[in-house]
């Protein structure tokens, strides 16, 4: 869900020319060359990255330096991606991750028999 | 795969990893520089290499100062190797990493830690909600990408970066909604018997008094004595809720930036199993080092914030001086030339340090927001409140490693890093003993994370 974003360009900053294209949860955003996937989703209004696999209670970048482990997220299918350290490029494809992970369960066949008392 | 040989292994591209690597490869020693960020600079000089002009004057002379280093850098023999993970350093000198998602290995002469500092826990009702950051995480926003928060921003706290952000986003127009000290009378009454060491740092001790001036000049609403911090908010910080003198307080803000101080990085140190020791004046967990930063690891430095927060500026002497004893131990210098050129580091070290007795005593963070009430997130991966932590040592929990078979404490991803002070002062607190007594949590590799498939593809 995206609001108004928490934090923008100061105004003494030139605009960056060049921008890079990627979604987040399906949807399309465009943001500037260069920075790491947390500044960016930060600057386009996600407000919120990940919900705990405890309480799935909210979760955003804490410390952008790598070591709190907030602002993990999916990046091009593999989970648990540090955002702040990963620099943005086109295409990429990023989820927020929502609660425990679901055990990968792979159903097989398997031969039904009676128990003999 | 085999490990390729080197000299010495730097971990950490900051101020002393920076001048540490330059020092060891103008010695004549083949020296490779691991770094997990795109450029060098650490945090205190994140960015600099690509920071447009503007940006960079508007952060101050003491970032770009920065630049120097990281010219030393470029102009040197060093491999300096970016985006590498360091996931194990283990204690005969292998430097395990990541890199593109492949796995290297070095098997070094010697390693260099260089792994700074990162910002003290600040564990308050709320810390965990959308919004709230440390100042430290907004700082780097505004060196890497220069952003800064959209609407009127709350920072809470004290220590010198506070103000410094403060100042920064003053040059930069951000609009600042209140400044939240937990700064008390007594704390310039603590800090007084270090006020002449300090006013011999008079230059540093000057730069701080002018800062705090154009705060207080720039009207911002400064509220000192804060206690009771707390954020309000269910799924985002809404506002910052304090008491000044017992009177209740609410500032609504998005953005709450905490900070009460930094704190040594010892990940490495610790998975080493290197002695340390706790810091009463700091206030936290430091390897022993000797005074050339080695650990009682045969062949193991640290330098800089790693070893004992001593700021930007020693961290690069320390840096040097890492380099020298590195240097004598592997046979480029004899003692005598290693002893000739420390003297004049060591002065200069001296006189970098000699604000920091007055900075640990008026800056020392509250116990109130170092030991905090029950109800209050400790561990914020696990969810483990400061409540169930004191219920674990009413059952014989004794220290933080059996806090985690207790309750899982300090064993999500970010491995204890954002708890473990917290957690050895609230079970000393209840147990009646001294954090040293307590101790810190057991690291074990791997420091970062690493999936199977990136260590099955070695």
């Amino acid at each position: 869900m995206r609001t108004e974003p928490l934090f923008q360009p100061v105004m003494s900053e030139v605009r960056s020319t060049r921008t890079v294209s990627l979604t987040f949860n399906e949807q399309p955003l465009n943001v500037p060359a260069g920075t790491s996937v947390a500044a960016a989703l930060l600057m386009s209004g996600i407000g919120r990255f990940r919900a705990t696999p405890v309480s799935e209670s909210p979760r955003a970048p804490y410390c952008m330096m790598g070591v709190c482990f907030e602002c993990l997220v999916e990046i091009d299918g593999v989970p648990n991606r540090q955002s702040c350290l990963i620099e943005v490029s086109d295409g990429m494809r990023i989820r927020s991750q929502e609660g425990a992970r679901d055990l990968m369960f792979a159903p097989v066949d398997v031969e039904t028999f009676e128990v003999q008392p | 795969m085999n490990p390729v040989n080197v000299d010495v292994v730097v971990v950490g591209a900051g101020a002393a990893g920076m001048s540490g690597a330059v020092a060891l490869a103008r010695s004549g020693l083949q020296v490779v520089l691991l770094d997990e960020q795109g450029s060098p600079g650490g945090q205190i000089y994140r960015g600099i290499t690509l920071a447009p002009l503007g940006r960079r004057d508007m952060l101050g002379p003491d970032y770009a100062h920065g630049n120097e280093l990281a010219q030393a850098l470029a102009a040197s023999s060093v491999q300096y190797e970016k985006g590498a993970a360091v996931w194990q350093v283990t204690r005969d000198h292998q430097v395990s990493y990541l890199r593109d998602g492949r796995l290297h290995t070095l098997q070094a002469r010697a390693v260099l830690l260089a792994t700074g500092a990162m910002e003290r826990p600040f564990p308050i009702p709320g810390w965990t909600l959308p919004g709230v950051m440390t100042a430290g995480a907004a700082q780097i926003l505004l060196k890497s990408s220069g952003l800064a928060p959209s609407e009127p921003v709350v920072l809470a706290g004290c220590g010198p970066l506070l103000y410094l952000l403060g100042w920064q986003y003053l040059r930069a127009g951000v609009p600042i909604k209140a400044l939240v000290d937990t700064t008390r009378p007594e704390d310039y009454w603590r800090a007084r018997r270090h006020l002449f060491a300090a006013l011999r740092a008079w230059p540093y001790l000057r730069k701080g008094l002018d800062l705090m001036r154009s705060l207080r000049s720039a009207g911002i609403a400064h509220y000192t004595g804060a206690e009771q911090l707390a954020i309000e908010g269910e799924e985002a910080a809404r506002a910052l809720l304090f008491t000044v003198g017992g009177k209740a307080q609410r500032v609504a803000t998005r953005c709450v930036l905490l900070h009460q101080g930094v704190v040594p990085n010892i990940q490495f140190s610790q998975s080493l199993r290197a002695s340390q020791h706790w810091d009463a004046d700091q206030l936290c967990f430091s390897p022993k080092v000797d005074p050339w930063g080695a650990l009682d690891v045969p062949g193991i430095y640290v330098a800089g914030d790693g070893a004992g927060i001593g700021g930007a500026q020693a961290a690069a002497v320390q840096g040097e001086l890492a380099a020298l004893g590195i240097a004598r131990q592997l046979g480029t210098l004899s003692d005598a030339q290693r002893d000739y050129r420390a003297e004049p580091l060591r002065a200069m070290l001296e006189s970098n340090l000699r604000i920091r007795p007055f900075l640990d005593a008026l800056y020392q963070p509250k116990e109130a927001n170092r030991i905090p009430a029950d109800e209050v997130m400790v561990c914020r991966c696990e969810e483990v409140t400061a409540g169930e932590l004191r219920q674990f040592v009413a059952l014989g929990c004794t220290g933080p490693n059996q806090a985690k078979s207790f309750g899982r404490c300090g064993m999500g991803p970010c491995q204890g890093r954002m708890c473990g002070l917290t957690v050895t002062e609230v079970i000393a607190k209840a147990r009646g003993v001294s954090a040293s007594e307590v101790g810190y949590y057991r690291i074990r590799p791997p420091i970062k994370p690493i999936t199977l498939g990136e260590l099955a593809g070695e």
